[in-house]
C-alpha cells in the first residue's frame, strides 16, 4: 500500500504536555514538510489574551532552528514563553530538525555570582520538567534552588527536560536563590552540562558519585564549555554520595576538585544499596552522616543533609534539622516550599548560642583594640578556635538576619 | 425576537455605560459610593388575616404544585429560591418544573444565588416558562445568559443589595419557596437541625417578610413548634412535606480542605501577616474571611498569631467553618456571627452553641437600613478576578466578559474597616491586575489591600495603612511594580477581548443603581478558572 508507506515516511515528533489537569505547560506536535512553509495552528485557554504572541513565538522559534517547512499543532494550558520556547525546541528537535541551532529566550539580567561559603541552609527541589513549579519558587525565599534533571525527570523526557531548565535558567527570576542544577549520572550528565554551562549556573550537584575520577570529568566539562562560551562567574559543585563506596570515598571526592563548595548525602540510594529500611530518626545512616561532616569539614567544604521527606510532619522536620545541624550539617535538601521556614528556624542558632558567641566576639574585638593577645571573658581564657567557631557564627546569623544591624537591617 | 429593551445608556459617576431601563423598570445610575439618597417608604406585602388560615395552625398541602395552584400561580409572576443548600439543592428546580408543568410562562426566578445543579433551567428558559434570571449566574447558565440567549437581562445584586431591592420594592416576590431543614405544620422552620441541615436560613429572611406568598418545603417535619425558627410561620402560607429537600452530601461539606499551593498558601500567610504587623490584629477586634482555600489557610494562620501575641477577637464573621468554630472552641474569639454555615462542624456549632448566630442579610448587609455589621468589621479578606491600578475590582466575570461569580456578600465586605483583596497575581498567563476592569464590581475607593503572592500593595488612599506596616519586613510595593513584573513575566499586556455591544446583564450596587453592565460574550474561549471569594 504505496499510501500508508508515504504517511510513514512523514517525519513527526512532539513535547510537552496538555489536557486533563495539567496546568502552565503545553504540547507541540511538528510534522515535516518538503513543501508550504510554517503551518500553525493553535489551541490555548489563553488564546484571547496571547494567541497571536504564541504563533508568533512559535515561528520565530522555527526560523532559529533554520527549519522552512513544517506543520506545528500547539495544545497551550496556558504556558509562560521560557516554557512555550523549551517544548518547540524540544518537538523540532525530535522530528529531527534544527541541526545543532539553539532558539534562546531573552536573558534577564543575571543575580550577584556565589561565593564558595554561602549560606545553604535550604535547596528546593524542582522537578526539570514540571514548569509550572520554576516561577514562584524564588518567592518562597530558599537560599538554593535545585532545577533537577536526574530523579524526578522521567528517562524518555531527559531532552525535554534539560532544554527546559536552560531555558528557566535563563528567563526565570529566582530571586535572591543559588541556582543549582542536578544533572544525570555520567555520561548523560555530561550532555546535560553542554546546555546548562553556558548559562551560567551557580552550582552543580552531582549525583551517585562513588569514585573522585567522576569529578574530574565533571569538572574538566564544565572548564571547557565554559571557556567555550565566555562563562568567567564560578561554576561550583556538589557531590552527591548515595552509596556504601560513595561514602567510603568521601574525603577524595571532597578534595577532587577546587569547584567543589559542599558535600552531601542522598539517603534513599544509600539505604537502598545498604538493603535496610530508612527510617525517621536515621539511625542506619548515621555512620555515613558522620562520615560526609567529617569528610566535607577536613575539606574545608560545606556539609550539606539529605531531605526530610514528610511534607505533613513539619515538628519531625524541625527536630531532623535541629540534630542534622548539632552534628554539623549546614543546610538540607526541601521538597516543598512550606519545609523552608522550618529547616531556617532549625538551622538557626538558638538565643543562648548567639548571645554567647556575641560576648566572646565583642571581648576578641575588645582585645585586638587593646593589643592584647590573650581574649578573655570574664575569667576565663577563650581559645583560638572558640573565637574563630564565635565569628564564624556571628557571621552567619547576621546572614540569617537574627542580628538587627544599624545599617537598616536585612534587605 | 429579543425582548431586552435595548434602552438609552447613559456613563455613570464611576465612567461605566449603564442602561436606565431593565427588564421595563426605570434605573437610577451609580452617583458614587453614598451618592444615592432613597426617598419614600419601604414596600408592603398585603395585609393578611387570621380568618383566612386555619386555626389549629396546619398549614400543609399535599404537595408543591397543590401549593403553588393555591398560591395564586400566573405566567409573568416572579418564584424566588435561596441558596443555602448551596449545591445539593433539590427545592428550587423542582417549584421551576413543577410550575412549568403546570402551564405557567415567562416566569422570573429570582435566587439568592444559583449553582450547577440548577442548570436545567436552561431548558426552562429555552421552553419559554421562564423568562429570565435576577440573580448570580455562573457555569453553563452564566454562558447562556453572556452569549445573550436570556431574554430578559440578568441582575446581580449582593446579599445586601437583594434585601435591599425587595425590602425598597424595586423586586416583587408573587411566591417565595423557601428550602428548609426542619419545619412544622405552621410554617415555622431551621436550617440547624434535620438530615439537611445547612445551618443559616438567613437568605430567605426577606421573602418571608415580603413576598406575597410564601411556601416552606421541608423533608423533616416536627411537631410543633419548630425550635428554634429561624422563620417565622406566622409569614408562611403554606407548608409542603417531601421526601427529600437536597443532597446533604453537597450541601455541606465533610471537612473543608485548606490550600496547598505553596503560592496560595504565602498569599494566605502574608495577609495574616499583613493583618498582625499593622496592628488591625489586637484585642477586640474583628474579621470576616470566606471558605475558600486561601481564606482558610488565613484563617488558620491569624489564629496561630492571635494565639502568640495572646490576642482575642470580639467577633468573627461567617461564612463559618471548621476554622472559625475551632477559635470559637478556643475563645479567641466571641461570637461567630454567621451568614452561611459550610460545613459539618460549623453546622453543629450553630446548632448547640449560642455564641454562634445565625445572621441574615438585613443585620449583616442591608444598604437601606440604619446601618449594618459589614461596615463594623474591622478587616475582611476577599477574592477577586481582575484588579486595575485604580484598585477598582471585578467578581462576576472573567476578563473574557463571561459571567463567572455571584456578587455574593464581595460588595458590602468592602465597607470593612480595612478590605483585602487576596489574589493570585496571575492565573495560567493571565494577569490580573489590568488597566481596567472588565466588570466594575467594587468602586477602589472602599478596596484598601490587593495581596499577591509578589507582594502586598496598599491604596495609596490608606496613608495610615502604609505607615503602619513601615518597616516591617513585608513585600509592600505599588500595585504599578506588581502589574509590571506579572507583565514582564507573561511575556506583555494581555490583548484585551472585544466584546458585543449589547447588555446582557447589569450590577447593582449595594443602594440599587446600576453601577455597570455585562456585556455580550462574542468568541468563545475555553478558559473558564474558579476562583475563590464572593460568595
Amino acid at each position: 500500500m504505496p499510501a500508508a508507506a508515504e504517511v510513514s515516511q512523514v517525519k513527526r515528533g512532539e513535547a510537552g504536555r496538555a489536557g486533563g489537569d495539567v496546568r502552565s505547560d503545553v504540547h507541540v506536535t511538528v510534522e515535516e514538510h518538503s513543501s508550504g512553509g510554517i503551518e500553525i495552528s493553535l489551541q490555548s485557554r489563553v488564546a484571547l489574551y496571547y494567541g497571536d504572541r504564541i504563533r508568533q513565538q512559535v515561528l520565530d522559534t522555527v526560523r532559529e532552528l533554520g527549519v522552512e517547512h513544517a506543520h506545528l499543532t500547539i495544545v497551550d494550558e496556558g504556558a509562560l514563553p521560557f516554557v512555550i520556547g523549551a517544548r518547540a525546541e524540544t518537538a523540532l528537535k525530535r522530528t529531527g530538525l534544527g541541526g545543532s541551532n539553539k532558539s534562546l529566550p531573552d536573558a534577564i539580567p543575571l543575580p550577584p555570582a556565589s561565593a564558595k561559603d554561602r549560606m545553604r541552609r535550604s535547596r528546593l527541589y524542582l522537578p526539570g520538567n514540571e514548569p509550572k513549579y520554576f516561577i514562584n519558587a524564588g518567592l518562597h525565599a530558599p537560599d538554593a534552588v535545585i532545577l533537577d534533571l536526574e530523579d524526578s525527570v522521567h528517562h524518555a523526557e531527559k531532552d525535554a527536560a534539560r532544554l527546559l531548565v536552560r531555558n528557566a535558567l535563563r528567563a526565570v527570576d529566582f530571586g535572591a536563590a543559588e541556582r543549582m542544577v542536578r544533572i544525570n549520572q555520567l555520561p548523560l550528565g555530561l550532555t546535560d552540562l553542554e546546555e546548562i554551562v553556558p548559562q551560567s549556573p551557580d552550582l552543580i550537584l552531582i549525583p551517585k558519585v562513588e569514585a573522585v575520577t567522576q569529578v574530574a570529568e565533571v569538572d574538566a566539562a564544565i572548564a571547557r564549555i565554559a571557556k567555550q562560551f565566555g562563562v568567567t562567574r564560578p561554576i561550583w559543585l556538589m557531590p552527591i554520595l548515595e552509596s556504601a563506596l560513595g561514602i567510603e570515598n568521601a574525603l577524595a571526592i571532597a578534595t577532587g576538585s577546587d569547584r567543589i563548595a559542599a558535600l552531601t548525602i542522598g539517603l534513599e540510594d544509600y539505604t537502598a544499596d545498604l538493603g535496610v529500611v530508612k527510617t525517621a530518626t536515621g539511625g542506619e545512616s548515621l555512620y555515613a552522616r558522620q562520615r560526609v561532616v567529617n569528610a566535607a569539614h577536613a575539606a574545608h567544604v560545606q556539609a550539606i543533609d539529605s531531605v526530610y521527606g514528610d511534607m505533613a510532619d513539619m515538628e519531625g522536620l524541625q527536630r531532623w534539622g535541629e540534630a542534622s545541624r548539632a552534628m554539623g550539617f549546614e543546610g538540607m535538601g526541601c521538597i516543598h516550599p512550606m519545609q523552608i521556614e522550618v529547616i531556617h528556624r532549625a538551622f538557626a542558632p538558638s538565643a543562648t548560642e548567639l548571645e554567647k558567641a556575641l560576648k566572646i566576639v565583642a571581648a576578641f574585638e575588645d582585645a585586638q583594640a587593646k593589643g592584647i593577645g590573650v581574649v578573655s571573658l570574664g575569667s576565663k581564657m577563650i581559645d583560638a578556635p572558640v573565637v574563630n567557631r564565635a565569628v564564624k557564627l556571628v557571621a552567619r546569623a547576621k546572614q540569617m538576619g537574627l542580628i538587627p544591624s544599624s545599617e537598616g537591617g536585612r534587605s | 425576537m429579543s425582548a431586552i429593551a435595548t434602552a438609552e445608556l447613559v456613563t455613570n459617576a464611576i465612567g461605566r455605560r449603564v442602561p436606565t431601563l431593565v427588564n421595563g423598570r426605570e434605573q437610577t445610575p451609580y452617583a458614587g459610593v453614598d451618592g444615592h439618597s432613597p426617598v419614600g417608604n419601604k414596600y408592603g406585602p398585603p395585609i393578611r388575616t387570621n380568618s383566612d388560615y386555619p386555626r389549629n395552625g396546619d398549614k400543609r398541602a399535599p404537595d408543591l404544585e397543590t401549593a403553588l395552584r393555591l398560591c395564586g400561580l400566573r405566567d409573568g409572576m416572579t418564584i424566588s429560591s435561596h441558596h443555602h443548600l448551596r449545591n445539593g439543592d433539590r427545592v428550587a428546580l423542582t417549584a421551576l418544573e413543577t410550575a412549568a408543568r403546570m402551564g405557567a410562562k415567562d416566569l422570573m426566578w429570582f435566587p439568592s444565588a444559583s449553582f450547577p445543579c440548577h442548570e436545567p433551567v436552561i431548558d426552562l428558559m429555552k421552553s419559554g416558562a421562564v423568562h429570565h434570571i435576577e440573580g448570580s449566574m455562573n457555569g453553563p447558565l452564566g454562558d447562556f445568559c453572556s452569549h445573550g440567549n436570556m431574554r430578559g437581562l440578568g441582575v446581580l445584586r449582593s446579599h445586601g443589595g437583594r434585601w435591599q431591592a425587595v425590602q425598597d420594592g424595586e423586586v416583587h416576590i408573587d411566591i417565595a419557596v423557601i428550602a428548609a431543614p426542619t419545619a412544622d405544620f405552621f410554617g415555622n422552620a431551621d436550617g440547624a437541625h434535620g438530615k439537611s441541615a445547612c445551618g443559616s436560613l438567613g437568605f430567605a429572611l426577606t421573602d418571608s417578610v415580603y413576598a406575597d406568598r410564601v411556601i416552606v418545603v421541608t423533608d423533616n417535619l416536627v411537631p410543633f413548634p419548630c425550635i428554634p425558627w429561624q422563620i417565622q410561620g406566622n409569614n408562611v402560607d403554606y407548608v409542603v412535606e417531601v421526601e427529600s429537600i437536597g443532597d446533604p452530601s453537597k450541601i455541606v461539606s465533610g471537612t473543608t480542605q485548606i490550600t496547598r499551593s505553596p503560592d496560595r498558601l504565602r498569599i494566605s500567610y502574608l495577609v495574616a501577616q499583613f493583618l498582625r504587623d499593622s496592628g488591625i490584629m489586637r484585642n477586640g477586634f474583628s474579621f470576616q474571611a470566606g471558605a475558600g482555600g486561601v481564606a482558610l489557610a488565613f484563617v488558620d494562620y491569624l489564629a496561630r498569631m492571635m494565639k502568640e501575641a495572646g490576642v482575642k477577637a470580639s467577633f468573627v464573621r461567617g461564612g463559618s467553618t471548621k476554622y472559625l468554630v475551632d477559635m470559637l472552641k478556643e475563645g479567641l474569639t466571641g461570637y461567630i456571627l454567621d451568614g452561611q454555615t459550610f460545613d459539618l462542624d460549623a453546622v453543629r456549632s450553630i446548632a448547640t452553641d449560642p455564641r454562634h448566630v445565625p445572621t441574615s442579610p438585613f443585620t449583616s448587609y442591608n444598604f437601606h437600613g440604619k446601618g449594618n455589621f459589614a461596615s463594623i468589621v474591622d478587616a475582611c479578606v476577599l477574592g477577586a478576578t481582575e484588579v486595575d491600578v485604580n484598585f477598582n475590582a471585578n467578581v462576576v466575570t472573567h476578563s473574557d466578559g463571561r459571567l463567572l461569580h455571584g456578587i455574593g456578600g464581595w460588595q458590602n465586605c468592602l465597607f470593612a474597616g480595612c478590605t483585602i483583596l487576596a489574589v493570585p497575581s496571575f492565573r495560567d498567563r493571565i494577569p490580573v491586575i489590568v488597566d481596567e476592569v472588565t466588570t466594575l464590581t467594587g468602586p477602589g475607593e472602599l478596596i484598601d489591600v490587593i495581596a499577591t503572592e509578589r507582594g502586598i500593595a496598599i491604596n495609596p488612599k490608606r496613608q495610615d495603612l502604609l505607615d503602619a506596616v513601615k518597616g516591617k519586613g513585608m513585600p509592600i510595593r505599588t500595585i504599578e511594580e506588581i502589574k509590571a513584573e506579572v507583565e514582564r513575566i507573561c511575556g506583555g499586556k494581555p490583548a484585551k477581548p472585544k466584546l458585543g455591544d449589547r447588555p446582557v446583564a447589569v450590577v447593582k450596587w449595594v443602594d440599587g443603581t446600576v453601577l455597570d453592565t455585562v456585556w455580550q460574550v462574542l468568541e468563545d474561549n475555553p478558559y473558564s478558572a474558579k476562583v475563590a471569594g464572593g460568595e
